[in-house]
């Protein structure tokens, strides 16, 4: 079996510098779910964090040719499409019923 | 002999107990008093034709084996029942006065919500009975034996929502436990001793020992006790006065004719064994006559109806064991058949006097009764008559015999046996005085309400009168001119005892003048007795004084029954009941703080784990991030 060359643009930027970048975004992501209260900008981190992940799975896909990973990602896609018109309606719910997207006021999981 | 029929004679109880005892609250009140009397009166015919087939099999002794019960190792217990002369007398008397007072509860406890309880309970109380009575060896006894215990418990404590009737009860059964405990240790030495509880075998090996032989001697102590339990005699008699909480029928049919007469039957039945241990003899014969003194001396200050009667019963038991340690077994027995007979006649009229009195049971407020109850009145004083030893009715002949084995025996006891006679007799006559004759002393409502009994109750009542009063010419003595048929009858079931110690068994040898002495001298100390108490309660109209009058000296003493009540309480009750406390604090102390503790440490523990649930979902974010960076760090770096 041949083995497939790797794109010549890809090896312009150096694998480390991916890594750094997603950590960096896995980071943000992690930090934003942690300090801020809005519910939305919590949503979106978790997103950024999912995606830092997708961003993990396509370098290093294309560094060894392997295809593989890249329909992993689009799976992953799909599924976060369907996970955010849940979660936004859920949002959406808790705002209807509590007129605040405040997560520090659902502290109703209290043991 | 047809073995079903004799297979009938408990059953039949047993069977009108699971009807009435299952089903008491859809069968119509007609219906139970009907199934509980054919029951009792289905047993009686069974018994008076297996007697006429035992006649007629040539009167030896019959065992029918059932089944085969306890088998363990060499030892092999059978259910099997036993039909001799012994067994045949106490099932004639026990399914024949039963019956009698089965037919008397339809009409005495007619208005009672309790009726069917009442009838399944009587049905039960039969079957033990007679499974006491059939038993071909120890062990069945036993069951019988402590299966009347538990009926005489349930149906003295048949009222069961008076507090008093409960502790009388317990008392009668926690006292009985102690008798029981000697019984069942005799059981075991005799398995011990002789390795089978047959009596025919136990019997045929005791007849090779010596007399005067320990093991036997040990065995009938411990049978004595159980005998003291169940009849009532010192130490362990206080059960059955306070046994009066029952329904009367129960007291006419347990405390007085059957049941308490259990221990004379055991007695009997060994008769071997006591022959063979003339020092056991010597200590019941004690035992019995102090008994009846004892017994009799606390009756002449009773005033309560039933517990004058129930006195007397202890007193007349004390006579039977009187008997019994003189070695006039058959004489005793005579006494068993009588008293029954006189003794329900008697607790069946106080039922008739309390029926009519709306349930008042103190003489001091009857008086003058003998005009509204002249059935009951009739009965009652022919009953007294017996009782008290007069010529020509049952008593006389019963205690006389035992009176003149004991004279024959030692003067002593027979002085005692004659003062108790004596005292029998003035406390019956005053009973009979102040309930029957002079002045009504009860409340108008009571006089307006008084009536004789209905004919259920006095038909039991006048064929108990006739018995009362004919029931002695079954052992008519010698010197009167008769055979003594019962001594006859019931003479082969001493013939292993003859042999096994010939001394023991001398004829009496009272010469005929001397029997007529002897029975002078009780029939006139009797009648003394008697006139004693005409020219106080008749003559002079003296009523006992009411309870809050103050009793000096010796009256007081024996007013309060010589404390022994009191004094049980105080020596034994009262130091079990602070064991008891104490026992229950300490336990309470250790165990609740092991068991509280580990409870409570869960629970503290719970407490805390609850702190770190706060409900912020950044806190919960936070710290799965820090899990993860900490297992990453462990995986990563560390390993």
């Amino acid at each position: 079996m041949q083995e497939p060359s790797i794109p010549d643009i890809v090896q312009l930027i150096p694998l480390k510098s991916y890594l750094i970048l997603s950590t960096a975004l896995f980071v943000i992501g992690i930090l934003g779910v942690l300090i801020r209260r809005n519910a939305i900008v919590i949503f979106m981190s978790v997103e950024l964090m999912l995606n830092s992940v997708n961003l993990i799975l396509i370098a290093f896909s294309s560094y060894k040719s392997d295809p593989s990973a890249q329909v992993f990602v689009f799976f992953i896609m799909a599924v976060a499409a369907a996970e955010v018109a849940v979660g936004l309606a859920i949002i959406v719910m808790i705002y209807r019923n509590t007129r605040t997207i405040d997560v520090g006021f659902l502290n109703k999981l209290k043991g | 002999m047809p073995i079903t029929l004799l297979i009938l004679i408990p059953l039949l109880p047993l069977i009108g107990f699971l009807i009435n005892g299952t089903g008491f609250r859809h069968i119509p009140k007609g219906a139970v008093g009907l199934i509980g009397s054919l029951a009792a009166l289905g047993s009686f015919a069974a018994s008076v034709a297996v007697l006429f087939a035992f006649k007629e099999g040539g009167s030896q002794p019959i065992v029918v084996s059932l089944f085969d019960w306890i088998r363990v190792g060499e030892l092999n217990i059978p259910f099997s029942f036993q039909i001799d002369q012994l067994s045949l007398l106490m099932l004639m008397i026990i399914t024949g006065v039963g019956s009698l007072i089965h037919i008397y509860s339809i009409g005495y406890m007619k208005h009672d919500p309790g009726f069917g309880k009442f009838f399944s309970f009587l049905n039960l109380f039969l079957f033990f009975m007679l499974l006491l009575v059939l038993g071909s060896n120890y062990v069945i006894m036993f069951i019988g034996w402590e299966g009347v215990g538990l009926c005489s418990y349930l149906l003295i404590g048949f009222w069961n929502k008076n507090t008093d009737f409960n502790n009388a009860a317990r008392k009668a059964f926690i006292m009985n436990r102690v008798g029981d405990l000697g019984f069942l240790l005799g059981i075991f030495m005799i398995m011990n001793a002789f390795g089978t509880v047959e009596y025919t075998e136990v019997f045929r090996q005791a007849t090779g020992l010596p007399v005067g032989d320990h093991v036997v001697f040990a065995i009938t102590m411990l049978l004595f006790v159980g005998a003291m339990g169940k009849s009532a005699q010192i130490p362990l008699y206080t059960w059955l006065p306070d046994a009066m909480a029952g329904p009367t029928p129960v007291s006419a049919l347990i405390h007085a004719a059957t049941m308490v007469t259990a221990g004379i039957y055991m007695v009997i039945r060994s008769n071997v064994l006591y022959t063979l241990a003339p020092q056991t003899l010597e200590i019941v014969a004690v035992v019995g006559a102090v008994t009846a003194l004892f017994a009799a001396s606390i009756g002449l200050l009773q005033n309560d109806i039933k517990k004058v009667l129930a006195y007397s019963t202890v007193s007349q038991l004390g006579y039977m064991f009187l008997g019994l340690g003189v070695m006039a077994y058959s004489a005793s027995m005579f006494h068993v058949i009588t008293h029954a007979f006189f003794k329900a006649l008697l607790f069946l009229g106080a039922g008739s006097v309390i029926h009519a009195m709306s349930d008042e049971q103190d003489i001091r407020f009857m008086g003058g009764l003998r005009k509204k109850l002249p059935i009951t009145f009739i009965t009652f004083a022919i009953a007294t008559w017996a009782i008290a030893g007069l010529p020509p009715f049952a008593g006389f002949f019963s205690k006389d015999e035992i009176l003149a084995h004991a004279f024959e025996h030692n003067k002593l006891l027979w002085g005692v046996g004659l003062l108790g006679s004596a005292m029998t007799s003035f406390y019956m006559f005053r009973l009979l005085f102040l309930t029957f004759f002079g002045s009504f002393r009860g409340t108008p409502e009571q006089a307006h309400h008084l009536h004789e009994s209905p004919a259920s109750m006095t038909i039991p009542l006048v064929i108990l009168a006739i018995l009362s009063a004919l029931g002695g010419l079954i052992g008519v003595p010698e010197a009167l001119g008769g055979t003594h048929q019962l001594a006859e009858f019931m003479s082969p079931l001493f013939d292993a005892a003859r042999q096994a110690n010939p001394e023991a068994f001398g004829a009496l040898a009272l010469s005929h003048s001397e029997e007529y002495i002897l029975m002078g001298v009780s029939v006139g100390v009797a009648l003394i007795a008697a006139v004693v108490a005409y020219g106080m309660y008749i003559s002079k109209s003296a009523v006992p004084a009411p309870e809050s009058e103050a009793r000096t000296g010796v009256e007081n003493v024996v007013y309060h029954k010589y404390y022994i009540d009191e004094l049980y309480d105080t020596v034994f009750v009262k130091p079990m009941k602070t064991l008891s406390v104490l026992l229950v604090s300490f336990g309470e102390f250790f165990i609740d703080l092991f068991v509280e503790g580990t409870g409570k440490l869960v629970k503290g523990l719970a407490n805390l784990g609850r702190q770190t649930q706060t409900g912020s979902i950044a806190y919960y974010v936070f710290a799965m991030v820090i899990g993860i960076v900490v297992m990453l760090f462990w995986n990563l770096l560390l390993k």
